[in-house]
């Protein structure tokens, strides 16, 4: 499991980026909810959680392609592929993600 | 509405499909594309793609739920004449495709250097064009860039990122004034010289030396920049050209009200082909932006089938990569609009620019900042009772 940080330092509708081993990771909190997912978006370069989070989609900053969090799949051109879903786990306060090992759904 | 007839097989062509037949358009749609290639996306030929970083494949643009879409393809086939009373488009193959509604994606095509008789000079704008390029930047430099718009400033980037030698040379004092004002122009350009890049500006370029090779550049003022290769990006010209006599309204696109269409019922344009009643900018202006070519189709497919889209004026967005920078551009700057930096640091370029006219913000600029730019791009509308169209 990845520490990501105290459940009050990440509040609603923020994200935070992390480092994985291979590929950072996206936290968010949406509307109390913690999702975490792949960072780097799946159409071009760029870091989703510098995106922006409405109800349980976040839209890429640079193509507007939004992904769900729940699922990963993107809602729509330009990304085509999913970006990995991650399991959050919240101890004693603190946020922490279990990274997935599966490959994309 | 039972047969649509789309001209131009790019971003904007392709949105228009998928917007149909997301509205459940179910008839005929012909999509006519000048370029033998299938939809690809332009924006990473000069980045990612010169640089070997994206391959051919990374650029297709259809997706598997496109197979749906149902399209009939006429690709490498240029469209020579719009009869607007049948609504008829002539093909160079001599085919011609008579339907209900038309719609014209034709985009636009670079701009090239008047009277240069120097053949290898190379422009950007096809992936025919970026893979000539690239083969040339892979021999070695020097390159000289000519012209500092956003194409001239990420083949820059691109040709510095492969360790070559890159001057770019601006006839205007300051590049990008027009679309980002005098001040912040200056700031952006100055990614250049923080990444070796010889920047001249206030200089026009009076000729090639060469002949079959391109050898120099020589400037106004008598200097020689010698070269290797050579890359024009001084701008787009729309390809309307063959639609003249058409009696649709031209210049320097096609004309259209806010909602795409046109004076000839049926047809509408989209995309960097066309003028468009911009409610948000309040004037009539012609986007060479991604992101136009997304929205408008969507715009143009509910106008053809009746439908008018209730969708609040969108600020115009465009984003540019060079040298590993993220600039984001939301909204629309005219002259004598005020900029001031609301966060960050320019000198460490991360930062972020709001434009105002008056009180109200008309405009962002982030440059690496692409959070607080998504917050401050929807920030910027316009007052309902202002809106026009």
């Amino acid at each position: 499991m990845i520490p990501v940080c105290a459940i009050g330092d990440l509040p609603v509708g923020e994200s935070v980026r992390v480092e994985a081993e291979g590929a950072p990771i996206a936290v968010f909190n949406a509307d109390g909810v913690f999702y975490a997912i792949d960072d780097t978006c799946t159409h071009q370069d760029t870091s989703l959680a510098d995106g922006w989070l409405e109800g349980c989609l976040v839209e890429c900053p640079l193509h507007a392609s939004c992904f769900d969090l729940r699922t990963g799949h993107p809602t729509g051109p330009p990304a085509k592929i999913p970006v990995r879903t991650h399991e959050v786990v919240i101890d004693n306060g603190y946020v922490y993600v279990c990274v997935s090992v599966a490959d994309v759904a | 509405m039972r047969s649509i007839t789309i001209v131009g097989a790019s971003l904007a062509g392709l949105s228009a499909a998928r917007a149909l037949r997301a509205l459940s358009y179910d008839g005929r749609i012909v999509v006519v594309g000048d370029e033998k290639h299938e939809p690809y996306d332009r924006p990473p030929l000069s980045k990612d793609f010169l640089t070997g970083k994206a391959t051919t494949a990374d650029l297709t643009l259809s997706t598997e739920d496109d197979e749906k879409l149902d399209l009939d393809w006429r690709l490498g086939a240029t469209a020579v004449w719009l009869d607007p009373g049948r609504r008829a488009v002539g093909l160079d193959s001599g085919e011609e495709l008579i339907s209900d509604g038309v719609v014209l994606a034709t985009g636009a095509r670079a701009r090239t250097l008047r009277g240069s008789a120097v053949v290898d000079v190379h422009t950007l704008r096809s992936l025919d064009d970026a893979l000539a390029l690239r083969a040339d930047l892979q021999a070695g430099g020097p390159v000289v860039v000519i012209g500092a718009g956003f194409i001239g400033a990420e083949v820059a980037s691109s040709a510095r990122a492969l360790g070559l030698d890159v001057t770019v040379v601006e006839a205007r004092p300051t590049p990008l004034e027009e679309p980002l004002g005098q001040e912040m122009g200056a700031q952006v350009a100055a990614l250049h010289t923080d990444h070796g890049t010889r920047l001249i500006t206030g200089v026009g370029v009076v000729g090639l030396v060469g002949g079959s090779r391109v050898r120099a550049v020589r400037l106004a003022d008598g200097r020689e920049l010698p070269a290797a290769t050579v890359v024009v990006g001084i701008g787009a010209t729309p390809n309307v050209e063959w639609l003249a006599g058409s009696g649709l309204e031209l210049g320097p696109g096609v004309r259209t009200d806010a909602w795409c269409t046109t004076t000839i019922p049926g047809v509408v344009a989209v995309g960097d082909c066309a003028s468009s009643y911009n409610r948000f900018a309040g004037e009539v202006v012609r986007l060479e932006h991604w992101t136009n070519a997304v929205q408008q189709p969507e715009i143009a497919a509910a106008a053809l089938l009746g439908e008018r889209s209730p969708t609040r004026p969108a600020a115009p967005y465009f984003w540019s990569d060079q040298y590993g920078v993220r600039l984001q551009f939301a909204g629309h700057r005219r002259a004598g609009d005020v900029v001031e930096v609301v966060d960050g640091d320019v000198d460490a370029r991360s930062f972020t620019a709001v434009y105002r006219r008056g009180e109200r913000p008309v405009a962002v600029l982030s440059v690496n900042q692409p959070k607080l730019f998504g917050r401050l791009r929807r920030q910027l509308a316009v007052p309902e009772s202002e809106v026009v169209g």
